[in-house]
């Protein structure tokens, strides 16, 4: 691999990151680095009637992570995010390029690096559907050679702070889904690994599971160092997670930095819908824009940077001025927000 | 050594402790396999009667000696390894990749990730076929005798689990096609409880040599009651059920590591 490689992939991409993480002349990364992509290319073979066609899920991305960071990977279905993490877990073998993860070989140290890293795929279990939950927690540190002791204590600590215990007993295919997606996180973190990647953690998950998840990334992430990597739809988990963004976009990196950054250079701004109790003239509130009023003043839409305010203060300085009877906050899209970074970059290389 | 079977043994034990936790379904289950193997022993029973009790130079009791080992080494391979025969549905639901997340080797965690112990009332009905067949036919009893059945039955067990292991490798590559491996898998299974005798050429070569199911049941029971064999397949080779064994074996791991690395995307 001799071949350089930029910090953001694509032509025209968001600004790109104040303190490179890849070396550009391929020395070896430091011991912090989590992951490192390097040329990173996917292709799959579809039959389409007789004929064969090469489809390229991940296109020449490199990128790395260092250790402690939390890392959101988004973009729109189809984009290569899956495949990426199949390659980062060692059960896809690249076509192109490079993967360390945890300074392993993916495909050929799995079994040193499944010790090292948890996963939890939002759509398929790691537990056992007829077994109560503790038992297939059990299972896990069999499977990962914990010790009695280590067992418990961390089966203690997990269950403590996902707040199972009340269906500990219960087996896993009557669980509700915000009780099973805990129980997944658990599974995936029962070793301690370094990195934990979630693929969409939160699919399907209503706004108090959705809450309870975040908050433990959160403080796992404070208390134990874990890096995490996550994908998703949901801006929410990006907001309230992720201190650095991916975008990739059909296979190509389109976009690495904050997501302030983001905010800024696409517009990924939330939306603020205030029904009042009368009819008013558009409101004039700091950091927040107006987009259109509605009823002639009785609903408002106001849009505003998470970046830079809180839904709270807008409402705030709403409350000041007029009667608020009800609300409620759009989030921007995934998809609208790594349409606009593409169309920002297919304009701007044009 | 304990600890390098941990993972495998607490895996085993939860699929053995889920299965028997429903009694009644597991009571029915037993017998409902008992009961396929009854019919698989009526076919034969069938058949020897409607050849006016001979058919390919054995007689009724003969054949079912072929038929026993063949079932009790086929139902025991089944009990252990026969979900992997069902790899295909696995990768289509996604609990494969699972797999790759967990510090062991792929097959061995796939071998031990059930254990389908309704297969018990086949291995019941098995024994019960084996030894009624023993008994009944003129067999000289000694070191020899009861080193040719051990030898039947641990390479019958080997020949059929490593029919399975190639059956989930090919289904890594034929997703929608699991007939195709049933085609050997059990119509492999068929063969071997029949005298290779009344096989067509074809038929000879396939389930002789490439897939070596007449070493199963077929040749050690010849060695067993001192018959000559078949066209091709002499009494005498059944003494080398182990090559064939090791043979079935090499087969299998390949088409196992074709499909792994099919599946991974690496070339195979």
């Amino acid at each position: 691999m001799s071949r350089t490689t930029p910090e953001t992939a694509g032509p025209g991409t968001a600004r790109p990151r104040a303190t490179a993480r890849v070396p550009a002349d391929g020395r070896t990364p430091s011991s912090d680095t989590i992951v490192e992509v390097r040329g990173l290319s996917r292709d799959f073979r579809v039959r389409d009637g007789l004929k064969v066609r090469r489809l390229t899920a991940v296109d020449d991305m490199s990128w790395s992570i260092a250790a402690g960071e939390a890392v959101g990977y988004i973009g729109a279905n189809g984009a290569g995010k899956s495949t990426t993490i199949k390659m980062l877990a060692g059960i896809l073998v690249p076509t192109a390029g490079e993967v360390l993860t945890c300074g392993l070989r993916p495909v050929k140290d799995r079994k040193k690096l499944a010790r090292r890293i948890g996963v939890v795929f939002g759509q398929r279990s790691q537990l056992w559907w007829d077994l109560p939950v503790r038992e297939s927690f059990g299972i896990l540190a069999a499977i990962h050679s914990l010790s009695r002791a280590q067992e418990r204590t961390r089966t203690d600590e997990l269950v403590e702070t996902l707040d199972m215990g009340d269906y500990l007993g219960t087996p896993v295919r009557q669980l509700s889904l915000g009780q099973r997606m805990r129980a997944e996180v658990a599974a995936a973190l029962l070793h301690r690994p370094e990195l934990l990647v979630l693929d969409e953690p939160t699919i399907g998950l209503d706004v108090l599971s959705k809450q309870r998840l975040r908050e433990f990334l959160v403080r796992e992430r404070a208390e134990h160092g874990t890096t995490l990597l996550l994908t998703t739809h949901d801006m929410g988990d990006v907001e309230r997670l992720c201190d650095r963004i991916l975008v990739v976009d059909h296979g190509r990196l389109a976009y690495d930095g904050s997501l302030d950054g983001l905010g800024r250079t696409v517009g990924a701004e939330r939306v603020l819908i205030v029904d009042l109790a009368e009819p008013r003239a558009e409101l004039a509130v700091p950091d927040a824009r107006h987009l259109r009023s509605e009823g002639g003043g009785l609903r408002q839409h106001l849009a505003f940077d998470p970046a830079t305010t809180t839904a709270a203060r807008v409402l705030a300085a709403v409350s000041e001025q007029a009667d608020v009877l009800d609300l409620t906050i759009a989030e921007p899209a995934i998809e609208d927000v790594v349409r606009r970074i593409y169309e920002r970059a297919t304009t701007s290389s044009s | 050594m304990g600890d390098l079977l941990r993972p495998y043994r607490a895996v085993l034990a939860s699929r053995i402790r889920a299965q028997r936790a429903y009694r009644t379904s597991f009571r029915a289950d037993l017998f409902g396999t008992a009961l396929v193997g009854l019919t698989e022993m009526a076919e034969v029973i069938v058949l020897f009667s409607a050849a006016n009790g001979t058919l390919g130079g054995l007689d009724l009791m003969q054949a079912l000696l072929v038929f026993g080992l063949a079932e009790l080494a086929f139902s025991n391979a089944d009990m252990m390894f026969g979900h992997v025969d069902s790899l295909a549905q696995q990768v289509r639901a996604g609990t494969v990749d699972v797999l790759y997340l967990r510090p062991q080797p792929l097959l061995a965690q796939l071998v031990t990730s059930d254990i389908s112990l309704r297969r018990l009332g086949r291995t019941a009905l098995a024994v019960v076929v084996l030894i009624w067949a023993l008994a009944a036919n003129d067999i000289d009893w000694g070191p020899r005798a009861v080193a040719l059945l051990a030898l039947a039955l641990v390479c019958g067990f080997a020949i059929f689990c490593a029919n399975f292991v190639a059956a989930g490798g090919l289904q890594f590559f034929l997703l929608n096609a699991e007939q195709v491996t049933n085609a050997f898998v059990y119509g492999g299974r068929h063969a071997s409880t029949q005298p290779a005798t009344v096989w067509v050429r074809g038929i000879t070569v396939i389930f002789g040599f490439v897939f070596p199911m007449a070493f199963c049941a077929y040749l050690p029971a010849m060695l067993l009651l001192g018959e000559p064999g078949a066209d091709w397949l002499p009494a005498w080779l059944g003494w080398f059920a182990p090559v064939a064994a090791l043979w079935a074996w090499i087969l299998a791991l390949l088409a196992w590591r074709a499909g792994v690395r099919h599946y991974q995307g690496g070339g195979g």
